[in-house]
């Protein structure tokens, strides 16, 4: 009696599984097979159409050597420094010199800093093309302040494209750094500060010894979605530069694009894809790593 | 908090305006180029001399906007609501029901969360194309319910977790299914993650580029954000259509998160685990 009782309900809590499997069948076919169907074509030499060819892991040594394709990777490990690590690090200052006090009008500003969060980045890019212009916004700003020898078609400069992109990505994720890490300190108990300041802390100890320690977890969800968002970076450079002048803005999905869908070599794209997306998981399994010790 | 001098409160005050400006000046510039006459060499933010929305006239019929705006509706249209109804019903049995080996499915769908589209497009491509699947939409669809499903997943049965047994079991000891509970006593509770995760989904499918250039070559089947990305390559010079093109496609979601500004507020920093 009991057993059948005991059976009768396993199979129950089983037949709750059929809850998760719409789900389920959905990711594995549409997300998890692509994913190593894409690892899987890394070992060809595949033009797409004809029959493809094994080539082991020559796409990778590719990968590797191919000053082109290495290029698109440091570039992307690049844009990680202004998407992630700069928003981040203005975003503490912020914090420490905002202090966490309650301010009227925060929804406002709340509101305006997470806007660049909401509009596609095409549109972004878009934009910032035309401000980064010949006589766009940047550079009448700067012939106005007397630096207009700083001036120059920005996203068409060899030396500047980088940075010029990079900084719209700051631009895109700064508010949302802010927000987090705000929302944080609004979380830290007030008594901790009330500890430091019994033991005579000044702003900056207390910053380091409380506020920072305590948003640990708020930094780690900032630096993994802008990394992420870093890594993936194809919206904005495809619509701002295309990866040029050059090679010197190319990122890793706007070769993996180029390779798979116009120059046929599908095999390579994949590879690339692969390595994209070992980055993205070192990354984040890094940032998590470094912060999730005392969580 | 009671000891911020009438200083300090004013330096928090220039700092986060100082900000709100540096966001907002790129977006009003695009703003006020759209609206400058037809035809104007616009070459960087001015005000116009007199307002014309002839521009946005020539970008909804002209340029094919209003088209790429309908596509992108239809889309969202297939995608919102699937995903809110896959994420309830998987984050339902993995966050309230005891499932066994419910640990190891709900960690196999937060893996995907860091999973980038650049990692799946190329044989979603050519096994669609294989299937005479590109080009429709369906394909595309169930390719962006595939990406946001870990995200959905994960935030339903965290919502689901953190709600107290007790209703489920006196609902269960009244006789109701494990349907009738999700259906009758937790969806109704369910509302507001239900919209954030809906107002996230709607953003991030509207946002999508990539997938979309790469499983929709018919270029009067793309979404807005794909047109743009096309007629900006097409037609740089056209400023004040580009720009009006650029606010139409950017229009739908500043409209949303002002009406939503909650829901989005809470998606985007407590949600922010995938883009």
């Amino acid at each position: 009696m009991r057993r059948t009782r005991g059976s009768r309900s396993a199979a129950r809590r089983w037949r709750g599984h059929l809850y998760v499997l719409p789900a389920l069948a959905v990711y594995l076919a549409f997300a998890v097979l692509p994913a190593l169907r894409t690892a899987y074509l890394s070992l060809f030499d595949w033009d797409g159409v004809t029959l493809g060819r094994w080539v082991g892991l020559a796409n990778y040594r590719e990968v590797v050597v191919d000053p082109v394709l290495r290029r698109a990777v440091l570039n992307s490990l690049a844009l990680v420094g202004f998407f992630s690590v700069l928003p981040v690090v203005l975003g503490l200052v912020a914090t420490g010199l905002l202090a966490g006090h309650r301010r009227r009008g925060m929804a406002g500003y709340r509101f305006v800093l997470l806007l660049p969060q909401v509009v596609p980045l095409v549109a972004v890019g878009v934009t910032w093309r035309w401000l980064y212009g010949e006589d766009g916004l940047v550079n009448q700003a700067l012939r106005a302040v007397g630096l207009a020898g700083v001036g120059r078609a920005w996203l068409g400069d060899f030396d500047a494209a980088l940075v010029a992109v990079g900084l719209v990505g700051a631009w895109v994720s700064s508010g949302l750094c802010l927000m987090l890490l705000l929302s944080g300190v609004g979380r830290i108990d007030p008594s901790l500060y009330e500890a430091a300041r019994l033991d005579g802390a000044g702003p900056v100890r207390e910053f380091v010894s409380v506020t920072l320690p305590q948003l640990r977890g708020e930094l780690a969800v900032a630096l993994t979605v802008t990394t992420v968002a870093a890594l993936a970076g194809f919206d904005l450079v495809y619509v701002t530069t295309n990866g040029g002048p050059g090679e010197q803005t190319t990122v890793p999905g706007l070769l993996i694009y180029r390779l798979a869908f116009s120059e046929g070599r599908v095999g390579l794209a994949s590879a690339l894809g692969v390595v994209l997306g070992c980055l993205v998981l070192a990354l984040v399994a890094a940032v998590n790593r470094l912060s999730g010790a005392g969580r | 908090m009671n000891r911020v001098s009438a200083a300090e409160r004013w330096s928090g005050h220039v700092l986060l305006a100082a900000g709100a400006i540096v966001v907002l000046v790129p977006l009003l510039s695009v703003v006020l180029a759209s609206v400058q006459p037809a035809g104007t060499p616009v070459v960087g933010p001015a005000w116009p001399e007199r307002w014309s929305w002839d521009n946005y006239r020539q970008a909804w019929s002209v340029a094919g906007f209003a088209t790429l705006v309908r596509n992108s509706l239809v889309v969202a249209l297939g995608v919102v609501p699937a995903t809110l109804a896959l994420s309830a019903a998987a984050g339902y049995a993995l966050g309230a029901m005891r499932l066994p080996g419910g640990g190891a499915v709900a960690g196999f769908f937060v893996a995907g969360l860091t999973i980038p589209v650049e990692l799946v497009v190329v044989p979603l491509h050519h096994d669609l194309r294989g299937l005479g699947l590109t080009n429709s939409y369906p394909a595309l669809i169930l390719a962006e319910i595939a990406l946001f499903l870990p995200f959905g997943v994960f935030w339903m049965r965290a919502h689901f977790r953190a709600t107290p047994p007790s209703l489920v079991e006196a609902a269960r000891m009244d006789g109701a299914s494990s349907g009738t509970i999700l259906l009758r006593v937790l969806l109704p509770l369910a509302g507001p993650p239900l919209v954030t995760l809906g107002l996230l989904v709607f953003l991030w499918s509207w946002n999508q580029f990539l997938l979309v250039l790469v499983l929709i070559q018919d270029t009067a089947r793309h979404t807005a954000p794909a047109g743009l990305g096309f007629f900006v390559g097409q037609n740089s010079t056209d400023v004040p259509t580009l720009a009006a093109g650029t606010v139409i496609v950017m229009l739908p979601l500043l409209v949303l998160f002002a009406v939503f500004q909650r829901g989005f507020v809470t998606g985007l920093l407590r949600g922010a685990t995938r883009d």
